[in-house]
């Protein structure tokens, strides 16, 4: 495993060396959850120095997911004769009244989907049922569901509409710096999401916040690399924007991609678990497209619906408490029966503890050999 | 008098009358045969044969009934074909039942029993008896297929968990996911074009020659659903043993990888249909090895891990030397979002 800072070992050697020049611990945080499960993934904890902890922020979309978006979906699945289409990390997040897996088995026509556009053709296939496409995710899935969209509008789909819970991940960066920034030496920035933003979009975080960004992607030696380059410039305490993903990371992003978001979508508001309200952090259809928006046709309230019980997920989401910490964690909730969107997700925290490191082990055993 | 034709099944196929005679005759009989069906009797009767009777039984129902190698018919074989075999049994029988929706078209039945018998034929496994039923449209999804195997485990064989001990030494059989990738391939993205193939084999013949070089085999299981991750950790957990397993080591197509990276699943929790997860002494671990690789069902065999004394779980070491638990997935696989 050979990359443009040498070999595993030696990155490995440069980052223990960041590490202990630091003459602090430091403390990164990985802001997405794709990051979060490929680090478990790989093993990194355990080859980590002492002095560096990695925390996992709030780019998870199911966890940040608030209970109200939840609800909504699963009271749109029980309208009858209708189809749902989402992606499969949804189904088993519970809302206050169970969730879309229930839902499915009380009968509930739920569809698991690989793509957006997939949604539109379930949509042109059965023209007399209505048609719901649940749009999560931040700027990754956005586009698609912007190109889903528009596709529907130019086939005058009238029984196609998207419930609408795409969020930005800059306002989410913001809310967390301007809260108790102090904690954190760096952000590992997601490499798929600054395909589509670009490079440049965080310099503003940068500068402002004067915390060193490192983007990477989703292979080992990408983020080992990353995360090297955020220990040195920590230790050398430097503000920097890097970027080591620059074969996919380009400074402007994708043109076409940003194009697109901005013919369908303009900024909104959302509520996020574990952030609560940030306004300008939603992207929600412009009026060009509302026809398309879930919410608008079944009118469905914007109602806050309180987090369940003994829940702290969103805690975890801002990085304030691990899952282990958690009264809940690997107790009463596991993957198979999870209370919080964090056990649920894939790319969730919580189940990253639980899958690749067992209950009640606060830290990860440092591997031998 | 010439019996009619039909093109479809109907509901009065699987009542027991002239239709269903018609039914077993023009499309079932024809495709199966072999001297214990020919006798039509109500079961199917296997000669006497020294050893312990071992009987075991499956349902399949896959969407799509044919994907990029193979298809339900074949899986209804081999399934339990294998579950036989690394059971130490030596098949001897299959037993077919099928539930068939009004509708299906006659050609989809007849290509699923030329695949039943393809691979009953490789296997070397006869269909000996059977059933088949007809249910209303919507009440069953095309065709339904359950197989019950027999066979016999020769005297002094005894392949059991209880007998894994530390140091033993693990080896799978091949590379890992293909099954399960290539089915959900061609159910999520038909459009999509993939060298990735389903490995969907019967094991009989491997393992056959795998338990003739090494007679003292500890164990055997085939990591079909849940995949390497559910069979490794449920060792763990029932014999109380640490597994290690060394990520490097463990084969895994290309094709496979990718396609995983793009729906978001873990090669480890995939079902594998041609694979068999093997556990020996390690004094037999090299013997073990050139057997399987002997076989054209093991040329990408490989000695993927260990037990060791320690916690009952099973843990992974990673590409990069990092160390991770390795559980048995929670149940339907879910592509991510992102």
């Amino acid at each position: 495993m050979n990359g443009r800072y040498g070999s595993l070992e030696a990155i490995l050697g440069r980052l223990n060396m960041a590490v202990e020049g630091a003459g602090r611990p430091l403390t990164f945080m990985e802001v997405c959850g794709t990051h979060t499960m490929a680090i478990f993934r790989s093993g990194l904890h355990s080859l980590l120095p002492a002095g560096l902890r990695l925390i996992s922020g709030p780019g998870c979309p199911v966890c940040v997911t608030s209970q109200g978006d939840i609800d909504a979906l699963v009271a749109l699945a029980d309208i009858p004769h209708a189809i749902v289409c989402t992606y499969g990390d949804m189904i088993r997040v519970p809302g206050s009244n169970g969730s879309l897996e229930r839902a499915r088995a009380n009968g509930a026509d739920l569809r698991v989907i690989y793509s957006s556009m997939d949604a539109v053709k379930i949509a042109s296939e059965n023209p007399s049922r209505p048609v719901v496409f649940a749009a999560i995710g931040f700027e990754t899935t956005a586009p698609a569901t912007a190109a889903a969209i528009d596709a529907a509008k130019a086939r005058s789909l009238a029984n196609f509409h998207a419930y609408i819970s795409h969020k930005t991940i800059l306002p989410a960066m913001h809310a967390l710096l301007s809260g108790d920034a102090s904690r954190l030496d760096g952000f590992l920035l997601p490499g798929h999401v600054s395909v589509i933003i670009g490079s440049e979009a965080y310099r503003p975080v940068v500068e402002r916040y004067r915390i060193p960004c490192v983007i990477s992607g989703f292979e080992d030696i990408h983020m080992i690399a990353a995360l090297m380059r955020l220990a040195e410039l920590a230790s050398a305490r430097k503000v920097d924007l890097e970027n080591v993903y620059p074969q996919a990371v380009k400074p402007l992003g994708n043109p076409a991609a940003l194009a697109l978001l901005e013919k369908v979508f303009r900024v909104g508001d959302a509520s996020w678990r574990g952030l609560g309200p940030l306004p300008g952090s939603a992207l929600v259809l412009n009026q060009a497209y509302e026809a398309f928006d879930a919410r608008r046709k079944y009118a469905l309230p914007d109602t806050e619906v309180p987090e369940p019980a003994g829940c702290r997920c969103g805690e975890v989401i801002l990085g304030k408490t691990t899952p282990a910490e958690c009264g809940l964690f690997g107790t009463v909730c596991t993957p198979t029966n999870p209370v919080g969107p964090c056990m649920v997700s894939s790319e969730g925290t919580c189940q990253a503890w639980f899958k690749y490191q067992g209950t009640r082990i606060p830290e990860p055993s440092k591997a031998s050999a | 008098m010439k019996a009619e034709s039909f093109d479809q099944v109907a509901l009065a196929h699987g009542g027991g009358g002239q239709l269903t005679d018609r039914l077993l005759e023009q499309v079932v009989w024809p495709r199966l045969s072999n001297p214990l069906l020919d006798e039509l009797l109500d079961s199917g009767i296997i000669q006497s044969i020294p050893g312990r009777p071992a009987l075991t039984l499956d349902s399949f129902v896959v969407k799509p009934l044919f994907f990029p190698g193979g298809d339900l018919g074949r899986l209804a074989v081999c399934g339990t074909v294998n579950d036989l075999a690394v059971s130490g049994a030596r098949p001897q029988g299959l037993a077919l039942g099928m539930i068939l929706e009004e509708g299906l078209p006659r050609g989809v039945l007849e290509k699923i029993l030329d695949s039943v018998s393809e691979a009953s034929r490789e296997a070397g496994v006869p269909v000996i008896t059977g059933d088949t039923k007809v249910v209303g449209r919507g009440q069953a999804d095309g065709i339904f297929l359950t197989t019950a195997g027999i066979g016999i485990i020769p005297e002094g064989r005894v392949l059991h968990p209880k007998k894994i001990a530390p140091g033993d030494v693990l080896l799978i059989s091949g590379t890992l996911a293909d099954h399960g990738l290539a089915v959900m391939l061609a159910r999520q993205m038909p459009e999509l074009k993939s060298a990735l193939r389903s490995d969907a084999a019967p094991l009989n013949g491997l393992i056959e020659r795998l338990l003739a070089a090494v007679p003292g085999v500890v164990f055997l299981r085939d990591p079909t659903r849940a995949g390497l991750a559910g069979v490794a950790s449920d060792l763990a957990k029932t014999t109380g043993h640490l597994f290690v397993l060394d990520e490097k080591r463990i084969p895994v197509l290309p094709e496979t990888r990718h396609a995983a990276e793009m729906l978001g699943l873990d090669p480890l929790e995939v079902a594998n249909e041609g694979k068999v997860f093997v556990v020996v002494r390690p004094e037999d671990a090299q013997k073990a090895l050139e057997a399987l690789r002997g076989h054209p069902y093991g040329e990408k065999s490989e000695i993927i891990g260990r037990v060791e004394k320690g916690p009952a779980r099973c843990e992974i070491l990673t590409a990069i030397g990092g160390r991770r638990i390795l559980q048995k997935p929670y149940g339907e696989q879910l592509p991510r979002i992102c």
